[in-house]
């Protein structure tokens, strides 16, 4: 009896002791448990802002996307639900492997996605039969959604779905709720602005995560709409002149470096990345020869070719190395003194002695062979700098290409090759090393147009909430207002009488420089020709850069024509489609809105 | 007069002790599953009528004397035996378990009457033996225990199983058995476990494995004593309060009715609601007890002794079990967990203790 006693004291002792250890010496770690267990903060994800055209035309939206969710612990077997589901509406094999990956990574109470985008019929389809279906929630959500695909691709960007890598960046709780980010162009680089925050719901929830009640609410602040500098009806005229060819169109205000056209061509559809592309449909757009995910005009970097001739110009009339009236020799071919190799003009039988001006107006190689050996390649490359030439223009997209404006250092540290002068001689055309970008040009081109100032290309305005620094006012490059105005007149002849007279004829006063610039260099014969080389693919880049009305300049425009042949006939007509689409299409150009005086 | 015979000397036969006991467990059931079921009275009025029903069993049994229960002891053990035999051949599936008989619209567990009828018959078998101390008394003792522990085991239901061994156990222990005996099986048990590791089924190795660490699947099988922990422990020492525990009325808690109804008493009302309930446990336990050593017939004392300690035995386990410290075996806290079954249990041993006590003078 003793013995019995005994082991009912051992028994109440050892509960005693358990039940002391976790109410009195645990208890605020079980308290906390507790707590956790039956608070929760469900976030409440903002609406992200839209992305508007100069005139507000809505070019990155949201539309309301229906998703089918799954909840594990209330749905009962999965595969047989699944499999009913499958008979009501599709279910690919990517979403069913999807689904797969999320199921892994969430508690069973939690739902997941089996089906996005859910179609109006779709929608009917699984209305009728709900019912059947315990555990499978319709969900609603916002889902980007950009009205004219490819169009903008390469400028707006796209978002896509937010991944665990994006948020060792940025802090997660800027996330909460949140699906997508900013992956590229507009939408990566004003990711902060359009996010908008998170706002979250302090609610009390039962074993099954359902909120019972609302103990704390904090709303959402929504993103915020961001007005771009670009205008719908140029991008669209932009695109239609360059058809399907490869290339790229850039259109500034030389004013202030707003940028009215930024197209690149082939381009994507951004809608395809927003819910993820699949793996073949990723392998077809980077295998594709057209590279449509290159952005040509921002990451483009070409010879320049005929279009540099105005900037060398420039920097000879800068430098004194000539007045504008003097005459240099013409001629087929042109050598460098003491040596045999003859540099051809790209017109057979070459132009005869020219000036300044007319040089510009024929793009005159031998006369600015001379010039540049003149100048050199030190006074050359330090001249062509302070347009903006082998620098990144700052433009507010990310990515942006350099390009190469090459000197005798330069070459030392990028090939470990002494400079000689025929490198000089080519720089002077436009090719050799010289490699440009279509904004670097077209940046170039709107300082000529506005007296020799350079503004830097940019897409958003400063305003009370958003400090862009490339919205600032342009500053001179020390370009003497007579030698300006000498290249203006050049370059509105080149229009006029030129190479590029085939738009002599248009309403805007446009002055422009023509270029083609060599894919490859080719062995020529004496009259000039190519020997070799298959005529399309290597096809000399048509180049083209203009600015319109020649008196006061309100757009400045630079396109590039892969293998499209001659700048003047190919290049050109895109030119004034722009031009002529700004300055008279729509009547007048409409102000931006919100503008501030 | 006549209507004293049936309506008055029946309630005399109830121990003031255990009664108030009874009574008080009670209570704490209907509070307890009225905040559980988040007020719902159909739960509370369903527990009082199977506290009605398992009371007037218990004053049939509290009337009937000793020495009839030891005349029936064998009978009910051969009857126990053959239902475990026709549960085997004939039961109800249930979650993979054959362990429900049905005889007409009724379904019972046989296993239940065995939890009696085992320490009856065992109680009846020693209380007749000379020679308590020698081998043969051990063998017949392990065997009578063996056989009905191995048809239990088999439904499968191991908890079960365990329980009516402990109780066997028990009542050779207080009679007397060898020591040398449970010391020899405490050795075979261990020598055999890995052995036997191999026969469990899956649940019952994840139970096990659980109980060592709950954290290895803590949203499957560890959720339930990770959940019935943080409700014992964050009710602290005065608890949330009656209808204010968030583990037990936002369904965290599983089971919050049957067998973790001690996690969700003990979030409510704390340390000092706790050791109330202990309190009242061991006045049942020690009444128990007392009404053992007091009686002066061997059978009488044997019964009482091995119910009163299978009781709190089964105290130690639910609420071990719930605070972390056993592994889950599916054992109800006594008369305070909701369901009939087990309480018809639990009130008709009491009423076996009642009926020691009223009837001292066997054999005088």
């Amino acid at each position: 009896m003793i013995l019995a006693l005994g082991l009912i004291a051992a028994m109440a002792a050892i509960l005693l002791g358990q039940l002391l250890k976790i109410q009195v010496l645990q208890h605020s770690d079980y308290a906390t448990q507790s707590t956790r267990n039956a608070i929760a903060l469900l976030p409440i994800a903002p609406a992200r802002g839209l992305i508007l055209d100069r005139h507000g035309q809505v070019l990155a939206d949201n539309r309301v996307a229906f998703t089918l969710a799954i909840t594990p612990n209330t749905a009962g077997d999965l595969s047989d639900t699944i499999g009913r589901l499958r008979s009501v509406l599709p279910v690919s094999g990517d979403d069913l492997e999807a689904f797969q990956r999320d199921l892994g990574r969430s508690h069973p109470y939690q739902p997941v996605v089996i089906r996005r985008n859910l179609s109006a019929a779709e929608l009917a389809a699984f209305a009728v039969h709900r019912h059947e279906f315990p555990g499978v929630e319709l969900q609603a959500r916002l889902k980007r959604f950009y009205p004219y695909g490819p169009l903008f691709a390469h400028v707006v960007g796209y978002v896509g779905h937010l991944t665990p890598a994006d948020l060792d960046v940025t802090s997660a709780n800027h996330y909460a709720g949140i699906d997508y980010i900013g992956k590229n162009g507009l939408e990566a680089e004003y990711e902060d602005i359009l996010r908008g925050e998170p706002g979250n719901q302090n609610v009390e929830v039962d074993a099954r995560g359902r909120p019972l009640r609302t103990l704390r609410d904090t709303p959402a602040e929504q993103g915020e709409n961001l007005t771009i500098t670009l205008d719908l009806a140029l991008q669209q005229a932009a695109a239609r002149a360059m058809g399907t060819r490869s290339g790229a169109v850039v259109a500034l205000d030389p004013a202030n470096g707003e940028v009215l056209v930024a197209y690149s061509s082939p381009a994507f559809d951004p809608n395809a990345f927003v819910d993820g592309l699949s793996g073949a449909a990723w392998t077809a757009l980077r295998d594709d020869p057209a590279t449509p995910m290159t952005n040509r005009f921002l990451r483009g970097a070409y010879p320049p070719g005929s279009t540099i001739k105005p900037f060398v110009a420039l920097v000879a009339l800068q430098n004194g190395v000539i007045t504008p009236d003097e005459k240099l020799p013409g001629g087929a071919t042109y050598r460098i003194p003491g040596s045999t190799h003859k540099y051809y003009d790209w017109k057979p039988g070459g132009h005869g002695a020219e000036n300044l001006g007319e040089a510009i107006r024929d793009s005159n190689d031998v006369y600015f062979y001379q010039v540049a050996m003149r100048l050199g390649i030190t006074r050359l490359s330090a001249g062509l700098a302070p347009f903006g030439f082998g620098k990144l223009t700052g433009i507010d997209l990310p990515g942006e290409a350099a390009a190469v404006l090459p000197s005798p250092e330069w070459l030392q540290r990028r090939y470990h090759q002494p400079w000689y002068q025929g490198q000089t001689v080519m720089v002077g055309i436009g090719q050799g090393y010289l490699l440009a970008t279509p904004l670097q040009l077209a940046r170039a081109t709107a300082a000529v147009a506005n007296g020799g100032k350079l503004v830097t290309p940019h897409l958003v305005r400063s305003n009370a909430d958003i400090a862009n620094p490339a919205d600032a006012i342009p500053q001179g490059i020390g370009l003497s207002a007579a030698a300006v105005s000498e290249v203006q007149a050049a370059m509105r002849a080149v229009v006029t009488s030129g190479t590029a007279h085939n738009l002599a004829n248009d309403p805007n006063a446009i002055a422009a420089k023509t270029g083609t610039s060599q894919v490859r260099r080719a062995r020529r014969n004496d009259a000039g020709r190519a020997l070799t080389g298959d005529p399309t693919a290597l096809q000399d880049h048509a180049l083209f850069i203009a600015y319109a009305p020649a008196d006061h300049p309100r757009i400045a425009v630079a396109v590039i024509v892969e293998h499209g042949g001659h700048g003047g006939s190919a290049a050109g007509p895109i030119a004034r489609a722009v031009i002529d689409a700004y300055l008279q299409g729509g009547a007048s150009p409409r102000p931006m809105p919100g503008a501030v005086p | 007069m006549n209507w004293s015979r049936w309506l008055i000397r029946p309630w005399q036969r109830l121990d003031p002790a255990l009664t108030i006991g009874i009574l008080l467990l009670m209570a704490i059931s209907l509070a307890v599953l009225y905040s559980s079921s988040q007020g719902n009275l159909a739960i509370v009025f369903q527990q009082s009528l199977r506290f009605g029903i398992a009371f007037i069993a218990l004053l049939a049994v509290a009337n009937t004397p000793p020495e009839r229960l030891r005349a029936w002891a064998p009978f009910l053990y051969a009857l126990g035996l053959v239902l475990l035999a026709a549960t085997l051949v004939a039961g109800h599936s249930y979650l993979g378990a054959r362990r429900w008989l049905g005889i007409g619209p009724l379904s019972f567990q046989p296993s239940e009457l065995m939890k009696l009828a085992l320490p009856l018959f065992l109680a009846y078998y020693y209380a007749q033996q000379e020679h308590v101390q020698n081998w043969r008394a051990a063998i017949t003792g392990f065997l009578v225990i063996g056989v009905p522990f191995l048809l239990i085991a088999k439904e499968p239901d191991l908890g079960t199983a365990g329980q009516i061994a402990a109780a066997g156990l028990f009542t050779m222990w207080l009679a007397g058995v060898r020591r040398r005996w449970f010391i020899g099986l405490i050795v075979i048990a261990a020598v055999s476990a890995p052995i036997l590791w191999h026969f469990l089924h899956g649940y019952q190795k994840d139970r096990i494995l659980t109980f060592l660490d709950p954290q290895r699947d803590p949203l499957g099988s560890g959720y339930h004593i990770i959940q019935s922990m943080i409700a014992v422990g964050s009710g602290g020492i005065f608890g949330k309060g009656w209808f204010n525990g968030t583990q037990v009325n936002l369904d965290f808690l599983p089971e919050a009715q049957t067998d973790f109804v001690f996690a969700g008493f003990a979030e409510e009302f704390g340390l000092v609601g706790v050791l109330f309930l202990i309190a009242v446990y061991l006045l049942i336990v020690l009444r128990g007890l007392v009404i053992a050593y007091e009686s002066r017939d061997p059978f009488g004392r044997l019964i009482a002794g091995t119910l009163s300690l299978t009781f709190f035995l089964y105290v130690f386990i639910n609420m071990g079990m719930t605070t972390g410290i056993l592994p889950v075996v599916g054992v109800p806290l006594p008369l305070i967990s909701y369901g009939g079954t087990a309480m018809l249990t639990f009130m008709v041993g009491l009423g076996i203790l009642m009926s020691v006590h009223a009837h001292p003078r066997l054999h005088e």
